[in-house]
């Protein structure tokens, strides 16, 4: 039992809150918020707790040191976005869905644990539709704004979408193979044309849920029309279990046709890059601007897979880890002036630094970590994957993402301009945050300084890490 | 009953039934009918299971347990699709795709 436990604490304070949820008055419903963060910070940090690893169901499901690893960053993350999302739970019109907030949320928890521990394609298939049906309500949580019933409605259309080409691509691969698991479907890939072809559909399908360059089109429309948490949500957590099981699948069961498979992410994510940076230079909203930019940074998560090395999987784990701390710093301080003040697009930041400094601050110190600044831990998450991939010899993806990474500075400076130096007539007013909030940037700064410091967390993610070769 | 009938038609009528999704999806204006789409893509997804198990690996039930299990997550996301599409006919008073361009660019 002991095996599972990562998933059954989740499933056991999904329960109690769903109890809890049922004999709370509608007028008391914010009673649920501080339980429902206590019980998820006693989950994470009971994962943090040595497991150990081993094999259920036949090997269904396999957990390893690994997968415990991506599990508890994935709950750290979870942690801080419920942190941040009590100053938006408590207003007016949420009052009485607030735990559906909470269940939702954490029912997609549960399906990307299963997801990353899936050791056979049926149940990656079921942790993946548990991870992404119910974002799709998440998405649509605002149900008397019309952005956000829109958001819902491509965010689901799209995710079945793309799960039915997944499938297509798996069912070709049970056709050539006749199993359905990682471990005996490896060896019977010989890259035959049926096998490749069952791969182009996998890929799509996958790269749809992290929005790879030609599959990207849903992404600025939902975060721009769901709840900032949600979005935070999608960009992060979402993000990162899909980009995590992808890079398991592809170093476990493609294996033998990874010549095959770096050259289709060659292309992809030279595209990826370029095309995230170029549009986000062009938003006004500040929602689709960090739409783009987690494109972008999609993009260079993926520099680190092309490596097909250990070092390459610890750069992706530890890219995407200060990715979710720069990212939540910087929807935290969005989400908070969007709830404040209804103000979302970059000209409205005008003149913050003189109203609203210590918010100023943090979205600086994130924007630059996002950018990749020296000290931050963006900068150590951008140098690794570099490194790992011209380790492998890919000189001139290296040198392209180099150049896309100044011009990324460039609209990440667009932003740090408006605050600090642009003055303006009306600027945001200054408001005072909750603790909530405020412990939730804290969180998140700390992430950001300390991670970059503490060399111990990448030997950690070495560690447990392996590669192709 | 299917004696005789090769499973490269079976494979035929699938890729026939998924490219309709496709197209379907992509060219419909109404939220139900891209809904129908996707139906057929899934499937087509099943007929490929059912009919690689039933032909080429017919002593596991490997393909048939996944199609059980595609069918009872489609009518999960089907419900879920549903409700969003009220949520939206209650905002618009329309449920085409023309209608939902609040956010472009």
């Amino acid at each position: 039992m002991l095996i599972m436990r990562h998933e059954l604490l989740l499933i056991v304070i999904t329960v109690i809150l769903l109890v809890v949820e049922i004999f709370l008055p509608n007028t008391r419903k914010r009673k649920i918020i501080l339980p429902a963060i206590l019980l998820m910070a006693a989950v994470t940090v009971i994962g943090f707790f040595p497991g150990t690893p081993g094999i259920l169901f036949g090997g269904m499901y396999q957990s390893t040191q690994l997968s415990m690893l991506l599990k508890n960053i994935l709950n750290v993350g979870v942690l801080i976005i419920f942190i941040q999302s009590v100053d938006w739970l408590k207003q007016d019109q949420n009052k009485e869905k607030i735990s559906e907030f909470y269940l939702l949320m954490l029912s997609t928890l549960i399906g990307m644990n299963y997801m990353i521990s899936s050791g056979n394609f049926l149940m990656f298939y079921l942790g993946l539709e548990l991870a992404t049906i119910p974002i799709a309500a998440l998405a649509a949580y605002e149900r008397f704004k019309e952005k956000s019933a829109e958001a819902g409605v491509k965010l689901i259309f799209i995710s079945a979408l793309s799960s039915g080409i997944l499938l297509y691509g798996l069912s070709m691969i049970y056709g050539t193979t006749g199993t359905m698991y990682f471990a005996d479907v490896a060896p019977l890939i010989t890259g035959a044309p049926l096998q490749v072809l069952a791969f182009i559909f996998f890929f799509a399908g996958m790269a749809f849920k992290i929005s790879l360059v030609p599959f990207h089109l849903w992404t600025a429309d939902v975060y721009e029309g769901s709840p900032v948490n949600v979005a935070s949500y999608l960009s992060v957590i979402s993000k990162g279990a899909a980009v995590f099981i992808f890079t398991i699948i592809l170093y476990t069961v493609f294996t033998k046709i990874a010549v095959l498979w770096s050259e289709v992410l060659y292309v992809i994510i030279i595209l990826t890059i370029t095309v995230g940076n170029l549009f986000a230079m062009r938003q006004q909203n500040l929602k689709r601007f960090l739409a783009f930019s987690s494109i972008a940074q999609a993009g260079f998560i993926l520099l680190g897979i092309i490596s097909q090395s250990q070092v390459g999987m610890t750069t992706v784990i530890y890219f995407v880890l200060v990715y979710i701390f720069s990212n939540l710093g910087a929807f935290g301080v969005v989400g908070i002036i969007s709830n404040r003040t209804g103000k979302e697009t970059i000209n409205d930041y005008d003149g913050l630094y003189r109203t609203n400094p210590k918010l100023s601050l943090v979205m600086m110190l994130a924007l630059f970590s996002l950018a990749g600044i020296p000290p931050l831990a963006g900068f150590f998450g951008k140098f690794f994957l570099f490194t790992a991939g011209a380790k492998q010899g890919y000189y001139i993806l290296v040198l392209i993402a180099l150049i896309n990474t100044i011009i990324s500075l460039y609209y990440y400076l667009l932003v740090i301009k408006a605050m600090f130096l642009n003055n303006s007539d009306q600027p945001i007013a200054y408001f005072k945050s909750d603790n909530y909030t405020r412990l939730g940037l804290i969180l998140c700064v700390a992430g950001i300084v300390v991670i970059g410091f503490t060399s111990s967390v990448y030997e950690l993610i070495y560690n447990l890490s392996f590669g192709l070769y | 009953m299917f004696e005789g009938i090769p499973l490269h038609w079976f494979l035929i009528l699938g890729t026939i039934m998924f490219f309709v999704g496709i197209y379907g999806f992509l060219t419909r204006k109404n939220l139900i009918t891209i809904l129908m789409s996707i139906e057929l893509i899934l499937n087509s997804v099943n007929i490929n299971f059912v009919a690689f198990n039933k032909f080429l690996y017919p002593d596991h039930l490997e393909g048939m347990f996944f199609t059980v299990f595609i069918i009872a997550v489609a009518a999960a996301e089907t419900s879920i699709a549903i409700a969003i599409i009220i949520n939206i006919y209650r905002r618009l008073v329309d449920i085409d795709v023309d209608k939902m361009n609040k956010m472009k660019y």
